[in-house]
């Protein structure tokens, strides 16, 4: 088992392509969910679709989120909170850019990294 | 007083959804143009649910109107109205004095200030919410009078420079104008007071 990654965008093609991106890194060992766009499709986030990808790329080592700007961080953080607390405690948003930092994430996750190790590794890419 | 709950629903969920273009404009000059078709994605979806809403009693009823937006609009401003809506839900007795609504709108300002790490001052919905909460816990507040200090703080919002939000990434810049999320709180409480003065 590995630390699961979670990527959130405003846009369901940025998501996709990130998620991508992290397949061609790591392949499929690491548990991996992605999601962008609002209820309707345009751009933004839903919290419905964050649940369904934080479900799919559930790990009991736990799940390091990624995402883009603003609303996706809110959003990431309701989302959280309306899970049950054994599920809540093993999940980490990462302060780092969306793409870069989900196939760092995905790399330290592969490796065997624990969840600290995977968020202080996607977070090396934030100035300080 | 008893809270004419599902008038109250209504007519904030029209004056939301009527003023969908206005809001999406000053989200545009500051923000990412979504704040209107968000709300009105929401509030729609409210609607929708009606009978499902009105089906509890008005604390449930509340909370469900507060997650219906959480799961519906789609933006920043789900949860943040979201959080709004369920803590009224979980703080307002029976039959709320207007010190009540204070104490309750209160409690939602300091859940949103949580929720959107921002306080008053920010240039965000808290602009509006925290002087209107104030004013009513003082216990002197008119109906008048409450309308007039949510335009006023609404407006208010127009010299503020951002601190949180997409809005920020404009610096100086988001100077002059109006915070779309300061306008659609200053439009609720707007609808808040004219179906309580019988005019909705
Ligand atoms: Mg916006």
């Amino acid at each position: 088992m590995t630390v699961g990654i979670v990527i959130v965008s405003h846009s369901p093609d940025v998501a996709k392509g990130a998620a991508d991106m992290v397949r061609q890194m790591v392949g499929n060992e690491v548990p991996l969910g992605f999601c962008g766009g609002n209820p309707d499709g345009g751009l933004g986030t839903s919290v419905e679709k964050i649940l369904a990808a934080i479900d799919a790329a559930w790990s009991e080592d736990g799940i390091a989120i990624l995402v883009d700007l603003g609303g996706a961080e809110t959003n990431s953080e309701m989302a959280i909170e309306m899970l049950p607390e054994e599920r809540r405690q093993k999940i980490v948003i990462c302060n780092a850019p969306v793409v870069e930092g989900a196939v760092m994430a995905a790399t330290e996750a592969w490796g065997g990294g624990s969840l600290a190790d995977v968020k202080r590794t996607a977070e090396e890419l934030s100035p300080q | 007083m008893a809270l004419p709950l599902e008038t109250l629903l209504d007519t904030v969920s029209a004056r939301i959804i009527s003023a969908a273009d206005e809001l999406t404009a000053l989200d545009s000059a500051i923000g990412d143009a979504d704040h209107g078709l968000n709300m009105k994605r929401g509030f729609e979806a409210v609607q929708a649910d009606k009978a499902g809403i009105f089906a509890k009693p008005p604390g449930e009823a509340l909370k469900a109107v507060g997650m219906t937006l959480v799961m519906k609009v789609g933006g920043a401003s789900g949860p943040l109205y979201g959080t709004l809506f369920m803590t009224l839900g979980k703080e307002l007795p029976e039959n709320p004095s207007v010190a009540d609504l204070g104490r309750a709108l209160q409690a939602s300002v300091t859940a949103l200030k949580a929720r959107g790490k921002a306080d008053i001052g920010n240039k965000t919905m808290l602009d509006v919410l925290g002087p209107v909460a104030a004013h009513l816990e003082s216990g002197s507040a008119s109906i008048e009078s409450v309308r007039a200090l949510a335009t006023e703080s609404a407006k208010a919002t127009i010299p503020m420079k951002a601190i949180r939000g997409r809005a920020s990434f404009l610096g100086d810049r988001s100077i002059g104008h109006m915070d779309p999320g300061a306008r659609s709180s200053e439009i609720m409480i707007t609808a808040v007071c004219d179906v309580l003065e019988g005019k909705p």
